[in-house]
């Protein structure tokens, strides 16, 4: 291990407390309590962990009841409000419970001060607060979801919110409102982690792009959630009181509440999809054992989608009434987005050219990463111009759309993280056929739920219905099939990486050969990180030196 | 934020590092603060260029004087707070516990009058739901076209948010003052450890800015009667 130990960084003379051999962060204490009342950043990227695959598991349980009903034209297993609460708590917890914290707060939490070369984030207390303020906010809304329900949908559109809708509205709302404020301490975590604790020598352009993608998505979080903070209190004042700020009965605008709302919605979808694509990047060029092709626009396409998000918003209302002016700037703005997301797909693809490409488990999640995105965005185009948009407003296509970007991006990228960087976060090896075998359903399973929803979309038909008209059942049948298929594949990870706590093989420090600070660690790392604080002399994925290093 | 006696933390490598990260982290906040103001000062600025008389006319019935002395207080509890700073870096430890106090009653002047003046908002039927008049708007004196009952609720929905979320911000700012304060009689507040000061001093002022904006945007906007001993004509802002 010498010699790949040399690369990236030498061990700098610096005092510190002796540790113990073995001694790791999960070892290092035990019980209830060290847990609930740890600061160590590894250990709440663990919390969450749990916290979310519970929570992606309800919501995944609520879609299997959406698909299963729609199995038959008339929807013959729940009544029509039963749906509408099912498709609201479906949308609810992915968006703000699962998708919005998985990859910063699990991933991110583990990997960002490793990656800098500090032993915590800059404030480890905050880190830990926001677990609990996260886990109170599911833990009212799943309470409001489960006794009553919302049927609103996941964006609380006004005035069907604030006035009409006789469900839980308010007890959500606050409880997205509550985890809110998790996502914002989360993102002014990494910020000020990044800005003020990278090791030396480890300059802004030597950052892993994993770094520099969290930093983007990080800038979204803190800037775009107090919106929709704003969005929900106004909401909740017209509904508790009855005032009209979105009533055009008494004076208030509807529309406004829309764009209070995408201006956080739109954005907060690439705080969903930054991180996993900075995931990709890592993983992509250590199983190429290439250098990234193009660092600097990588890069700088992680930031430029990071502005762009916040200037596209009202692409989520074409057909709202705004003005054709208007309309036509966020049409052409929206396209912008499409270049910074192209520049990381043809990068990518690039640097796997030529590449002595080795495919373990996680490279396939990254590579369906690619392709699943790479359709959801081009798709995206579609909605972007206006003349389409009228047409497909609404319907299928726009469910197919984002569920290309969110479960063929973002989910797909955080899988393949959890697979990379399992070995780091439990020292044990999952098993390989198992895993491999698992990436392959998700995917087979994938195209065939959403790519159907494609062709309904087109065809006319409309998003959020309990029943449609019998010609259109075929395609829903088929994607039901391919949901059951996702299904089998979202739970097998579930026992595989379970089973390998127990009897995986121990897999060393650096199991993958790969480039990068984390590695450099024993693992699972010990409680500080590192025992000498590194010094960094090369940039981040110098797979090059390494391999000449490791020949000699 | 510990009471911890050991002024740098076990994860930063020196103090200008720790005191780096903590007036960085501190701006990073604002910049979510001026997002969540700035999302109801947008709100409140749409529906004031579309129904301008309605919220000029609500604004005129705003307590301009409790608003005008907040103001002032507010400001010297900004130059007070200031100082404190400036005590903690120089060690001059019984003048930062005065300034410290100092703030601390200039900020309680503010909201005591703020519940006189919501109390007073009461008695005038200014409060939608709770108390509130619609005839009465309807026919006012010198008001050519007729202001909106729903429009004037409208702006005071507003004020009541915009003064709220602001008061709310006040009482975390006292609260944070108040944990200072307790630093400071047990010594902890130092040229070394000065940064819990400089970070809370911060914030302090960001709420005194916004209220530099809340003034202008919901008092001012309506034509005031100046009082019976003023000798000058009806203020228009």
């Amino acid at each position: 291990m010498s010699s790949a130990i040399t690369t990236g960084f030498v061990p700098q003379a610096k005092t510190r407390p002796p540790r113990t051999p073995g001694e790791n962060y999960l070892n290092v204490a035990f019980g209830v309590k060290s847990w609930l009342l740890t600061t160590d950043h590894k250990r709440i990227a663990i919390l969450y962990l749990v916290t979310l695959t519970i929570l992606f598991f309800i919501g995944g349980a609520a879609a299997t009841v959406i698909r299963l009903n729609l199995m038959t034209p008339n929807g013959e297993l729940v009544p029509a409000d039963t749906y509408n609460k099912l498709f609201s708590a479906h949308g609810i917890i992915m968006v703000w419970f699962f998708l919005v914290p998985v990859v910063p707060t699990v991933l991110g939490n583990f990997l960002v001060p490793m990656m800098i070369g500090a032993r915590d984030l800059a404030f480890p207390k905050i880190n830990l607060l926001s677990w609990y303020v996260f886990t109170i906010g599911a833990i009212i809304t799943l309470w409001a979801l489960l006794a009553g329900g919302v049927d609103t949908g996941w964006t609380f559109y006004t005035p069907f919110s604030s006035k009409y809708a006789r469900t839980n509205v308010l007890p959500t709302m606050i409880g997205i409102f509550i985890s809110g404020f998790s996502s914002i301490m989360t993102g002014l975590n990494f910020i000020a982690t990044m800005h003020t604790m990278r090791a030396p020598g480890l300059t802004w352009f030597r950052m892993p792009l994993f770094l520099w993608a969290h930093y983007a998505a990080s800038i979204i979080l803190v800037l775009a959630t107090p919106v929709l903070a704003m969005a929900l209190i106004l909401v909740g004042v017209e509904r508790a009181w009855g005032i009209g700020i979105f009533d055009p009965e008494l004076g208030g605008d509807p529309v406004l509440f829309q764009h209070l709302f995408w201006f956080y919605s739109h954005p907060v979808v690439y705080i969903m999809l930054l991180p996993a694509m900075g995931i990709v990047s890592e993983i992509v060029t250590c199983f190429s054992r290439k250098h990234i092709f193009g660092y600097v626009f990588v890069l700088w396409s992680s930031i430029g989608i990071a502005v762009l998000s916040f200037l596209v918003w009202a692409h989520h209302m074409f057909v709202a009434g705004q003005s054709v002016y208007s309309a036509l700037i966020f049409s052409a703005l929206s396209y912008m987005v499409a270049v910074p997301s192209a520049i990381k797909v043809f990068n990518w693809t690039a640097t796997l050219y030529k590449g002595s490409i080795a495919f373990e488990t996680p490279l396939l999640f990254a590579l369906g990463f690619i392709a699943l995105f790479t359709m959801g965005g081009l798709t995206g185009l579609f909605l972007a111009a206006l003349g389409v948009d009228m047409h497909v407003h609404d319907t299928y296509f726009i469910i197919a759309h984002f569920h290309f970007i969110m479960v063929g991006g973002s989910v797909m990228g955080y899988m393949g993280g959890l697979h990379y960087w399992w070995p780091k976060m439990t020292g044990r090896m999952y098993s390989d056929f198992l895993s491999k075998l698992a990436a392959l359903i998700i995917f087979v399973g994938f195209i065939l739920t959403f790519l159907p929803q494609f062709v309904l979309g087109y065809l006319g038909m409309p998003r959020r219905y309990h029943v449609y008209p019998p010609e259109f059942q075929v395609l829903n049948v088929m994607s039901s099939a391919g949901a059951s298929i996702l299904a089998v594949g979202y739970v097998l990870p579930l026992f595989y990486m379970l089973w390998s706590l127990y009897a995986g093989k121990p897999s060393g420090p650096n199991p993958w050969g790969a480039t990068g600070l984390e590695w450099q660690t024993p693992s699972p790392p010990p409680p500080h990180n590192f025992d000498e604080t590194p010094i960094v002399t090369t940039g981040p994925y110098e797979y090059s030196i390494e391999e000449s290093a490791l020949v000699h | 934020m510990s009471t911890n006696h050991a002024v740098l933390a076990h994860h930063f490598e020196n103090l200008e590092q720790q005191r780096e990260t903590a007036a960085f982290g501190m701006w990073i906040f604002l910049a979510t603060e001026v997002l969540i103001f700035g999302a109801i000062f947008t709100c409140y600025a749409i529906y004031r260029l579309r129904y301008p008389l309605d919220f000029e006319a609500a604004s005129a019935r705003l307590n301009v004087l409790i608003g005008s002395i907040n103001t002032i207080v507010l400001l010297s509890s900004s130059l007070t707070m200031a100082l404190s700073v400036h005590a903690t870096r120089v060690g001059r430890q019984q003048m930062l516990l005065t300034c410290l106090l100092l703030t601390i009653l200039l900020g309680a002047t503010f909201l005591g009058l703020k519940v006189v003046e919501y109390y007073q908002d009461y008695k005038e039927k200014l409060v939608p739901v709770l108390a509130f008049d619609p005839d009465e708007w309807t026919q006012i004196e010198g008001v050519e076209a007729p202001v909106q009952p729903q429009r004037v609720q409208l702006m005071l929905v507003f004020y009541y948010i915009m003064t709220g979320l602001h008061a709310a911000h006040m009482i975390v700012g006292m609260g944070l003052l108040i944990w200072l304060v307790i630093e400071a009689r047990r010594g902890l507040l130092t040229p070394v450890r000065y940064m819990p000061v400089e970070v809370i001093g911060l914030y302090w002022h960001f709420v005194d800015i916004v209220w530099i904006f809340l003034l202008p945007l919901l008092y001012l906007t309506g034509t005031h009667q100046a009082p019976p001993w003023l000798p000058i004509p009806p203020i228009h802002f």
